[in-house]
């Protein structure tokens, strides 16, 4: 391809790396329409009683700020210095050696400059410069400082809400600063004047209410989980049990809430009924926590630390002794970081030990939660599972590594543990975008909204592009991740970029594939597709 | 533009020190006076950025994992990218201060072709970066000799091993040619690289510039315009002491030399190069990933508005009863 070309294609993408002439320190941000999102609803704030509750556009000139805002920023960066070590560090050392730029899949989608990890960051250490340290506050520009104007701080709402707290940059920094962290400073901030997004703030404040961040009400939780229980004895004939809010049961079960009210990740949630009944799981679901998700996370710690109590105290209240937790991304986040931090010590739960196969699972013996993963995997090596893999035949199977599971906990090889199991045909996409640097789908951290749909697109771009290869290369058809979020956000991206992949869930593939006592002879899928294969669909 | 302002500021500062010393011939003031003053600024500053960060407590458990955990006995946990001991740990800081592991990995993207990216291994900057920090050590420790007497046989050793491939007299050492090569490679990257050109602000070429001068000085001594080497070295002990002399005879270039060193251990604690004390305190890099095996505790924890299971079962008791789920009060 000649260079000529090259730029021909990179002009058909719209994507331009290469920075503009305009200094990055001249503040200033064109909300276009389809790259932000719509702000918090006064409703929602009110509920969740955070501050500036109000009617406001970010796209409009007022954005209604209190008087006092500049202020109530500054003292809240000041609290925050003084309380997280990261936060300063991370303001402190950056060398802006550029290892971090072309890591970003929202910079690698959108050749916004400001969308590097480093620029990104560097719109709030300016500030931090200009207030807290002394060669900013003497040489101001020349020390790359700036004032904290309205335009910087709509330009801090515009790119902290274009960033989706992987921390793949994070991955390759030298000294690990994770602009994840910085974003969620910063978002704190923003929350501190109002300046929310609805796609996190509605959620949070459903799930503050109900339980869930989708707003069921435990009745409709039932009926959900009823029709989920009807579906598994349509394809199996297997009639079995949900149990919702029983007391004494073992475990408690937590999933995203996604998982009972979306599609594809519907088939996720009848996989997991359908491994309990078989095993024989003494379990129950709660309709009080409902929701393992925690878009809390995506305003504050502390919103994460309201939403994320009711875990523990239902499993208290329940008498259960260990938590046992389904496929999503943030969510493990939450419970694998901050759990313990924010609502622990569970010393009213015991070390989780699997009933069937008497594992200990020692690297949860304090947060006692357990990934479904790792549950289900210990079954399977200790062959407690039948499996016919051929179930899956009419699926050509890659792995997309959820960000957090990946790089928020080394969650790596059960999935594909369980993969290798369920199914005879399984293809990695190139190393450069799995396991710790795998690619974000380009909605997480609360952006999965359909407003903002151009800045997805772009920001799944550099995933759906290794997808894409291992659809042509391979002809796979299938993309099975472990996050509610990624189920929610590839059918949309995978359509527009590599049209044929399909995304389903780890515990989709495993209730197909699991050979349940006494079960009909199957002749579709979950989904209800032939078990002869989807012809037509694959061009291997 | 930003490296016009670093480029003028260090002329500036070059300037300064020919005029005080050259003209107005203010040896103490740049032999001994601004030397001291520097050191105890960059104590000073050293020791309070640090432990300003240290006393900033880590109130959550955030390592950034890049390897598989430890979790079933039969999976093969990552030690060293996701440590579970103090012995990973140890090893994941060490490979990356030593080794900078993480630029190690570093990979280029680039779209090829109408949607296709391809990733490229990307050593330049790992090198560059290895290559610069490493002979500054060496040089540091070559410098040794001046401030210890006898000089101990390691830094001998370092120095014979440093002039090993060398036959001409004076010797030129390969941490010096290193230097030179790496600190150019890392200055006209921020040139050349539209990237990083777009995100270099002044002091990250006015970093460079000052080590550039100190090398630059240093060799043009070594090789030009020689130093009396045992007049400098009256000078280190009189310093060490707190019985200064000035090196008498020594030239210019030795005091802009001096005022470069100077110049750079007294902007050290206020500027980006205090990465070198940080990355030890990083809570991304320096922490286990052990967080559900050991609780991580807040010290400034707080108790949190929550929405209790009796406000929840408040809301929806009548609902509840109706389709048969269990609850609390009748």
């Amino acid at each position: 391809m000649t260079e000529e070309e090259v730029a021909q294609a990179e002009d058909r993408l719209g994507i331009d790396h290469t920075p503009p002439a305009k200094s990055w320190m001249d503040p200033g941000v064109e909300f276009r329409k389809g790259t932000y999102c719509y702000p918090g609803a006064q409703k929602h704030l009110n509920y969740l009683k955070l501050p500036n509750p109000r009617e406001w556009q970010p796209g409009g000139e007022d954005w209604k700020l209190p008087e006092n805002w500049k202020e109530i920023v500054l003292e809240g960066m000041k609290d925050r210095l003084s309380r997280d070590r990261a936060f300063g560090l991370f303001l402190d050392i950056c060398v802006r050696c550029g290892a971090c730029a072309d890591k970003c899949h929202f910079f690698i989608g959108s050749g916004d400059p400001k969308n590097m990890p480093v620029l990104r960051t560097e719109l709030l250490r300016s500030v931090y410069r200009r207030y807290f340290t002394l060669s900013g506050k003497i040489l101001g520009k020349l020390a790359g400082a700036r004032k904290l104007t309205e335009d910087v701080l709509k330009e801090w709402f515009y790119y902290f809400y274009q960033c989706t707290e992987c921390r793949r940059c994070s991955v390759f920094c030298p000294y690990g600063i994770d602009t994840c962290e910085i974003t969620m400073m910063a978002r704190e901030l923003l929350g501190l004047v109002g300046c929310t997004i609805n796609w996190i703030i509605e959620p949070a404040s459903n799930c503050f209410r109900t339980g869930n961040h989708l707003g069921v009400p435990p009745h409709a939780f039932k009926s959900t989980m009823e029709f989920a229980v009807d579906e598994v004895e349509e394809n199996t004939g297997i009639r079995v049990e949900a149990p919702i809010n029983k007391k004494g049961a073992e475990v408690l079960f937590v999933a995203p809430s996604a998982d009972y009210f979306a599609s594809p990740h519907w088939y996720t949630l009848l996989g997991y009924l359908m491994l309990f009944h078989e095993i024989g799981l003494d379990y129950t679901w709660s309709a009080y926590a409902s929701e393992g998700g925690n878009f809390g996370l995506f305003h504050s710690k502390e919103l994460a630390k309201r939403l994320n109590a009711k875990i523990y105290d239902e499993a208290k209240r329940l008498g259960v002794k260990w938590i046992l937790g389904g496929e999503c991304g943030h969510m493990w986040r939450v419970i694998h970081q901050y759990m313990d931090t924010f609502n622990g010590p569970a010393d009213f739960l015991e070390e989780p030990v699997s009933p069937i196969t008497g594992t200990h699972f020692e690297n949860a013996s304090s947060t006692k939660m357990v990934h479904i993963c790792e549950f289900t995997a210990d079954l399977i090596e200790n062959n407690r599972l039948k499996l016919d893999p051929s179930r899956n035949d009419h699926w050509r199977v890659t792995f997309h590594d959820s960000c957090n599971p990946s790089r928020g906990m080394g969650l790596i090889e059960e999935p594909r543990y369980i993969l290798d199991h369920v199914c005879n045909h399984f293809y990695e996409m190139p190393d450069n975008t799995i396991k710790e640097r795998t690619f974000c789908c380009g909605s997480g951290a609360g952006l999965g909204a359909d407003e903002n749909m151009e800045i997805r697109l772009r920001g799944g771009f550099p995933r759906a592009n290794a997808v894409k290869y291992v659809h042509e290369e391979f002809g796979v058809n299938l993309l099975a991740c472990i996050c509610a979020i990624d189920k929610a956000a590839f059918p949309p991206l995978l359509e527009y970029w590599v049209p044929g992949v399909d995304v389903g869930g780890i515990h989709e593939l495993l209730g197909n594939a699991l050979v349940i006592d006494g079960e009909k002879e199957r002749s579709t899928d979950l989904r209800g597709e032939s078990l002869g294969g989807k012809e037509g669909e694959t061009n291997v | 533009m930003n490296v016009v302002y670093s480029l003028v500021g260090t002329i500036i500062l070059v300037s300064l020190a020919s005029i005080g010393v050259g003209l107005l011939h203010w040896y103490s003031v740049f032999g001994v006076i601004i030397p001291y003053a520097a050191i105890a600024a960059f104590i000073a500053g050293f020791v309070y950025r640090v432990l300003k960060w240290a006393r900033s407590p880590v109130p959550f458990h955030i390592p950034t994992v890049c390897g598989q955990g430890k979790s079933l006995p039969w999976i093969k946990a990552d030690n060293i990218e996701s440590p579970y001991d103090r012995a990973g740990l140890i090893a994941r800081i060490a490979l990356e201060v030593l080794f900078f592991r993480s630029l190690f990995w570093n990979e280029r993207v680039k779209l090829k072709e109408a949607y296709k990216l391809l990733y490229s291994r990307n050593l330049y900057l790992w090198l560059g970066g290895l290559a610069f920090h490493w002979s500054l050590l060496i040089i540091l420790l070559r410098h040794l000799r001046f401030f210890l007497e006898p000089v101990p046989s390691f830094v001998i050793f370092i120095q014979v091993l440093d002039g090993i491939f060398q036959s001409i007299v004076p010797v030129i050492y390969n941490s010096d040619v290193i230097i030179m090569a790496a600190l150019m490679y890392l200055f006209l990257r921020r040139l050349t690289n539209a990237q990083i050109r777009y995100i270099s602000l002044p002091s990250d070429y006015f970093a460079l510039l000052l080590l550039l001068t100190v090398v630059i000085s240093g060799l043009l001594m070594r090789l030009f315009f020689k130093a009396d080497l045992v007049k400098v070295k009256q000078w280190a002990m009189g310093m060490l002491s707190f019985h200064p002399t000035l090196p008498e005879g020594v030239g210019l270039l030795f005091y802009i030399h001096l005022f470069f060193v100077a110049l750079l251990i007294a902007y050290f604690p206020i500027s980006k190069l205090m990465h070198m004390a940080g990355i030890f305190l990083s809570p991304t890099l320096n922490l286990r990933n052990d967080s559900r095996m050991r609780r991580h505790v807040n010290p400034w924890d707080y108790p949190v508005k929550v929405h209790t299971y009796e406000e929840w079962e408040g809301e929806f008791r009548e609902a509840m009863k109706e389709v048969g789920l269990p609850v609390e009060k009748e």
